[in-house]
C-alpha cells in the first residue's frame, strides 16, 4: 500500500501546470541503459505485526552482547552495572526525551536535572563549572582544542597519543580548514606520554596540551609532570576523560590544574549499547565561561523570592550570536545526562570510590594472572586502572575468533589503532566480572 | 531619548568624545534602550590597535549581543574596568560612567565621517520608523 494522498485527479493538474505529459515523463532525463526495467523483486511480501516481531528477534539473536557473553572490551565503551532505579526514573514520562528543552524555562524539571547533572560533573571533575553535556566525549575533545584556541589565539595544539585514536580523529575533523595545527605526543615504553619530547616541542606557539588520563592503553599518565610543562608556556591544559569511573580513586583534574576537562560519560549509568547514544563531559574554570561551548542552566529566584532555574549566558550560543557562537551545538545529550544524573546520585561519594577500587583490583588480579602465563608479557609497566595492554603468542584477531565460539569476547586488538603494537591486546575488567570469568579466560589464553 | 551636542556618532550607535588628541568611546542612549539590561561588556586589551568601523568589542545584555565598532583607527589606551563589575551603569549612564574605551587617534580625519547630535537624532528616527 502506498500512501500518496494526491488523487488522480490532483495529479493530472500538477503535471498539466508543469508541462509534464505523464509522471513517467519527469524521468525521461535519465538515461534508458540506468533505468530500473523489472519491479524490485527481492523485496519479500509485507508481514503481520507477530510475523515482524518474531523476524526481529530472530535477527536480534544473532547480536553477540553483554548478556549473552563475557567481554573484555573496553576502549572508550566501559562495561559497568547499571542498578534498576537508574532506567526507572529515566523511562518517566515527564523526563522521556532525548532533546534539551527549546521552550526551557517551562520545563523546570529538566531544567533542574540538568543543574544537579552540572553540579555532579563540578564535584567529580574538580572544576568549577560544567556545561549540560555534548554529544560524546570525541566531539567533547574537539570543542575543547577550539575553546583553548578562542582563549589565546594560538594555532598549534599538542594530543597526546594515548588519546582515544577516535577522538583524535574528530578533533583532525574539526581543525580541518581552521589553521590549527595538531601534533602528536608519542609514548614511551612504559606506556605514558614521552615528556622529554614534550619539553622539546612545546612553545609559546601552543595553544593546549591535551592527554588523556587513563590513557588509552589503561595507564595512569604522570598529570603533575604535564600539566608543570603546559603553564609554563601558558598554554590550556586539556584533561581528558574515556573512562569516568577512574575519578573515584584519582585525584581530580581541578586539583590536578586541568584549565579544561572534557570526557565519555558512558559509564555513569549509561549501557555500551553497540556505541551509542553516549555523553560527552565538558567542564572548565570560571574565568573561561563565556568561551565555553553548550547549553548550561543556571539557578535563580523569581519575583516571588522561589527558586528557579533558567538557561543562562545563551549569548555565547548560535541562536543568539550566529556565526560568531562559541559552538554550533544547540543541544545536549538529556537523556544520557539524566541517566548519569541519577547514577551518579545513587552512587553517592563512598559508593563511586568503593567502585573504583573494585575494579582496580579486579583488573589488577587478571593482569597478574594473564601476564605470567607462558608466551604472554604484560607490554607496559605502568600503574594502571581497569585496562591493560599484554602481548599475546599469536595473533590477537586469532585468540578472539576462539574465544567468541566460547562465549567470550577477548581484548582489543591494538595493532589495528597502533600498526607498532603487534600481537597487543587491551583487555578491559570492570565490578561486572567475577572472578570465575577471569579464571576462564586465563583457561583458555594457556592453550596458545 | 537624549542624544548630547558636541558627541560624535557612529551608523552603529556608538558616541564619541574628543579630547586631548583622544576618544573616549561609549554606546548611545539609544543603543542601551534597544539592546535592555547590560550583563556584560568585553574589551579589547590596552595596547591594541583598532580600525575604524570594526568590531573591537562585545556588548551583552539578558537577550541579546552586539558587536562594538571603534568608530576611529589608533591604539587603546583605557578601558572603563569599573563595567566588569557593574555592567547595568551602561544602562543609567551612557555618556558619563558607562563610557567604554578610550582610543589614542591616528588620523583625525575619521572624525568627519561621524554623525553630529542633529544628524544622530534624525538617523535614529529614520531607523525605528
Amino acid at each position: 500500500m502506498r500512501y500518496i494522498p494526491n488523487t488522480d485527479k490532483e495529479n493530472k493538474e500538477i503535471l498539466d501546470s508543469i508541462g509534464v505529459k505523464s509522471v513517467e515523463g519527469l524521468f525521461s532525463s535519465i538515461p534508458d541503459s540506468l533505468r530500473l526495467k523489472n519491479p524490485l523483486s527481492n523485496i519479500p511480501h509485507a508481514m503481520s505485526e507477530p510475523e515482524v516481531l518474531r523476524h526481529m528477534k530472530g535477527m536480534s539473536k544473532k547480536n553477540a552482547d553483554l548478556d549473552s557473553h563475557i567481554s573484555f572490551l573496553g576502549a572508550g565503551a566501559y562495561n559497568h552495572f547499571i542498578p534498576s532505579v537508574v532506567h526507572h526514573i529515566i523511562s518517566r514520562s515527564e523526563f522521556y526525551t532525548a532533546y534539551t528543552p527549546y521552550q526551557p524555562e517551562i520545563s523546570q524539571g529538566t531544567l533542574q536535572a540538568i543543574y544537579e547533572f552540572q553540579t555532579l560533573i563540578c564535584q567529580l571533575t574538580g572544576m568549577e563549572v560544567a556545561n549540560a553535556s555534548m554529544y560524546d566525549g570525541a566531539s567533547a575533545l574537539a570543542e575543547a582544542v577550539l575553546m583553548a584556541h578562542r582563549i589565546n589565539g594560538r594555532k598549534e595544539v599538542f594530543l597526546s597519543r594515548g588519546i582515544h585514536p577516535e577522538y583524535r580523529q574528530v578533533v583532525h575533523t574539526y581543525c580541518r580548514y581552521l589553521g590549527i595545527t595538531l601534533k602528536e605526543i608519542p609514548f614511551s615504553e612504559k606506556g605514558i606520554i614521552d615528556l622529554e619530547w614534550l619539553s622539546k616541542n612545546i612553545s609559546e606557539n601552543t595553544s593546549a596540551v591535551a592527554v588523556q588520563n587513563p590513557n588509552f592503553f589503561g595507564c595512569v599518565e604522570d598529570m603533575a609532570d604535564i600539566e608543570k610543562l603546559t603553564h609554563a608556556s601558558d598554554a590550556i591544559f586539556i584533561y581528558c576523560i574515556s573512562e569516568p569511573i577512574s575519578l573515584g580513586i584519582l585525584k581530580s583534574p581541578g586539583d590536578f590544574g586541568a584549565d579544561i576537562v572534557v570526557g565519555e560519560g558512558q559509564g555513569l549509568g549509561n549501557p555500551v549499547s553497540f556505541g551509542g547514544p553516549y555523553l560527552g563531559l565538558f567542564a572548565t574554570r570560571e574565568k573561561y565561561i563565556r568561551s565555553m561551548p553548550g547549553r548550561l542552566v543556571g539557578r535563580t529566584v523569581d519575583a516571588n523570592g522561589k527558586t528557579g532555574y533558567v538557561l543562562t549566558l545563551s549569548t555565547r550560543e548560535q541562536h543568539i550570536r550566529r556565526e560568531k557562537a562559541t559552538s554550533n551545538i544547540c543541544s545536549n545529550q538529556a537523556l544520557c545526562a539524566l541517566s548519569a544524573t541519577v547514577y551518579m546520585a545513587l552512587m553517592g561519594k563512598e559508593g563511586f570510590k568503593k567502585l573504583s577500587i573494585l575494579n582496580l583490583q579486579k583488573t589488577n588480579y587478571a593482569k597478574e594472572l594473564l601476564s605470567n602465563i607462558k608466551g604472554y608479557k604484560l607490554k607496559f609497566k605502568n600503574p594502571i586502572f581497569n585496562e591493560f595492554v599484554i602481548e599475546t603468542p599469536v595473533s590477537p584477531d586469532e585468540i578472539n575468533k576462539n574465544l567468541l565460539k566460547e562465549g567470550i569476547m577477548g581484548g582489543l586488538n591494538l595493532e589495528k589503532f597502533y600498526p607498532e603494537l603487534k600481537n597487543c591486546m587491551l583487555i578491559c575488567v570492570t565490578e561486572n566480572h567475577r572472578k570465575e570469568d577471569i579464571d576462564r579466560l586465563w583457561k583458555l589464553l594457556k592453550q596458545y | 531619548m537624549d542624544f548630547p551636542d558636541g558627541l560624535l556618532y557612529t551608523k552603529e550607535h556608538e558616541w564619541v568624545k574628543v579630547e586631548n588628541g583622544k576618544a573616549k568611546i561609549g554606546i548611545t542612549d539609544y543603543a542601551q534602550h534597544e539592546l535592555g539590561d547590560i550583563v556584560f561588556v568585553e574589551f579589547p586589551e590596552v595596547g591594541s590597535g583598532v580600525v575604524a568601523m570594526e568590531p573591537f568589542g562585545v556588548v551583552e545584555s539578558v537577550k541579546t549581543v552586539s558587536d562594538l565598532y571603534s568608530p576611529v583607527s589608533g591604539e587603546v589606551v583605557g578601558v572603563n574596568s569599573e563595567l566588569e563589575a557593574t555592567p547595568e551603569v551602561v544602562n543609567t549612564s551612557p555618556y558619563d560612567k558607562g563610557w567604554m574605551v578610550e582610543v589614542a587617534m591616528s588620523d583625525k580625519n575619521e572624525l568627519k565621517e561621524l554623525f553630529s547630535a542633529d544628524e544622530y537624532t534624525k538617523y535614529v528616527e529614520e531607523e525605528s520608523q
